[in-house]
């Protein structure tokens, strides 16, 4: 019961928020929930699978584009549908033809996608519609852009607890140990693995999507920036990417970290990136979630047993 | 009526034939011990019917349907269930989610109350149900393979293919491990199984099937194949190399 209404008690709290912040201050609350939203559909698949997806800047960014291409053509809900179903239809091409790939491969295949996705729209504008930068004018406040963030990020850890749940979330955790075990346990390997692919996918193009009036101006290089899928993976590893709360635990103070970093020191700020990164594949391996539990138990013996 | 019937089967590796027509079959409730030396091609054989591997001819068919071609996810709902050579459990899953795998995704598809209980009796049957909810990755190496067992188990299977599952275990495990089969057996499961353990083998298998070189040479009564003098030439090396 507690684990239900203390999330809904919180996100209560998170939308009546901006009544009482500065705009910097939405400012900063918008990017923190688009990472939390990124890391969470992110793990939805990479976590539970550990298929390392570098390929999250491709969705966000086709997210962001389908708003400039189709703002004034169609209605606002229509867009962000229409959004969804082309980040969806572009992940289950991706995935039927390249989750057989495994390890460091599919983690270089993913980041070779978020370039293609960038070239090729480039490319395109450039060659067929003869503008590289477009406008995105919508009639949309801040706080609108919060609020469907916000939303976009509670549905997406309340699908990601339901999966943890059901039959496709058990099938998640089996591949993600041994493959070949889940194949011969009877597990459809391609079918599972591309249902949480196209459901991360399309989480993820929508995050682009709903950020996108924040840019005002787009280009291919703004908005397939690789630094977000860099972020998105270091965010859901330093909380833990296997766990429900993990990815949103380290998508906030990393984001705030970096916007500090950044806004103070423009210019050297990638390294603390890098070192950030070093540092939590070598102290927090499993997450922070994990390394607390662990210490806990280390105080207590007797509390993993009260756990299991 | 045969239950598992395996026709001409092969496997090419490029230029080897690991397995090289061989056919034999095995009645419902049936217990075989698949007999050979190292390289002769049992496992690739188990990997063939579990559909580990595509056959390159041959047909196999379990109970009438056809497997041969089928997705290893396929074959192992149409109830058949392994153990691999290499034990393979998933550490990072605790012991009774490490065998209701089998139960929710298996031959039955059991969820909820139903997988749990499912689970909850093949870690019985192989002695593990106090420790269930322990991580696997914990576990010694004979308890590895009783879980890989118990997971075997749990897909209640109609045919249960164990690949050297006695391989390395002490004498005391070993008459354990033997009982064990034995009361699979006498449950009623057809079981193949490929094991080195010639006291095993004449204590749990009243047939043999004998592999050399990819190439079936014996299908008789164990005593009889144990004696026969292809299936020492096999195992000991012919004459020349003696």
């Amino acid at each position: 019961m507690i684990r239900i209404l203390l999330p809904l008690i919180g996100l209560a709290l998170l939308t009546v928020l901006p009544n009482y912040i500065s705009d910097y201050g939405l400012g900063l609350l918008i990017g923190a929930a688009t990472y939390v939203t990124l890391a969470s559909a992110w793990a939805l698949f990479s976590g539970q699978t550990h298929y390392i997806s570098l390929a999250t800047v491709a969705f966000y960014g086709t997210g962001a584009y389908t708003v400039a291409v189709l703002n004034e053509a169609l209605p606002y809900p229509a867009v962000l549908a229409c959004a969804a179903l082309i980040g969806g239809a572009m992940a289950l091409v991706v995935g039927l033809s390249t989750l057989r790939l495994q390890g460091v491969y599919f983690v270089i295949f993913s980041f070779g996608l978020a370039e293609l996705t960038r070239q090729l729209i480039t490319w395109y504008e450039v060659n067929v519609t003869g503008t590289l930068g477009r406008y995105i004018f919508l009639d949309i406040t801040t706080r609108q852009i919060y609020w469907q963030m916000l939303a976009l990020g509670a549905a997406t850890l309340a699908l990601t607890a339901w999966i943890n749940r059901s039959r496709l979330g058990l099938a998640l955790r089996v591949i993600g140990d041994d493959e070949t075990v889940a194949a011969h346990s009877g597990i459809n390997l391609a079918r599972t693995k591309l249902i949480a692919f196209v459901l991360s996918a399309m989480i993820l193009t929508l995050a682009g999507a709903i950020t996108s009036p924040r840019y005002v101006y787009v280009e291919p290089a703004i908005v397939f920036n690789p630094t977000v899928s860099f972020l998105t993976v270091i965010m859901a590893l330093l909380g833990g990417a296997n766990r429900l709360w993990g990815p949103a635990l380290g998508a906030v103070p990393l984001f705030l970290a970096f916007e500090y970093l950044s806004s103070n020191f423009p210019d050297t700020y990638p390294i603390f990136l890098g070192l950030l990164f070093i540092g939590v594949v070598f102290l927090v391996p499993n997450g922070l979630l994990a390394k607390l539990e662990t210490l806990t138990a280390r105080k207590a013996p007797q509390t993993k047993e009260a756990r299991t | 009526m045969s239950f598992l019937s395996i026709k001409g089967a092969v496997k090419q590796f490029g230029g080897l034939r690991a397995v090289d027509g061989v056919s034999f079959t095995l009645k419902k409730g049936e217990i075989v011990g698949l007999l050979g030396p190292n390289g002769s091609g049992k496992t690739t054989l188990i990997n063939l019917v579990s559909g580990a591997l595509p056959a390159t001819a041959g047909e196999i068919r379990l109970n009438g349907q056809r497997l041969t071609g089928l997705r290893r996810d396929r074959i192992a709902r149409a109830g058949v269930a392994r153990t691999f050579q290499l034990v393979r459990i998933l550490p990072s899953l605790s012991l009774i989610e490490n065998v209701k795998i089998t139960a929710v995704f298996g031959h039955n598809a059991h969820w909820g109350r139903a997988a749990e209980r499912v689970a909850r009796e093949a870690l019985e049957m192989v002695g593990l149900s106090d420790r269930a909810e322990a991580q696997a990755g914990d576990l010694t190496y004979i308890d590895q393979k009783r879980l890989e067992l118990a997971r075997a188990l749990a897909a209640e299977p109609e045919i249960l293919l164990l690949d050297e599952w006695l391989a390395g275990l002490n004498p005391t495990e070993l008459s354990e491990g033997i009982d064990l089969i034995r009361k699979l057996h006498q449950g009623g499961l057809t079981i193949l199984m490929v094991e080195h353990i010639i006291d095993a083998v004449r204590a749990l298998c009243p047939r043999v099937v004998v592999m050399n070189s990819g190439q079936l040479i014996a299908d008789e009564a164990t005593d009889a194949a144990l004696s026969d003098p292809s299936v020492i030439t096999a195992y000991l090396g012919g004459e020349v190399d003696a």
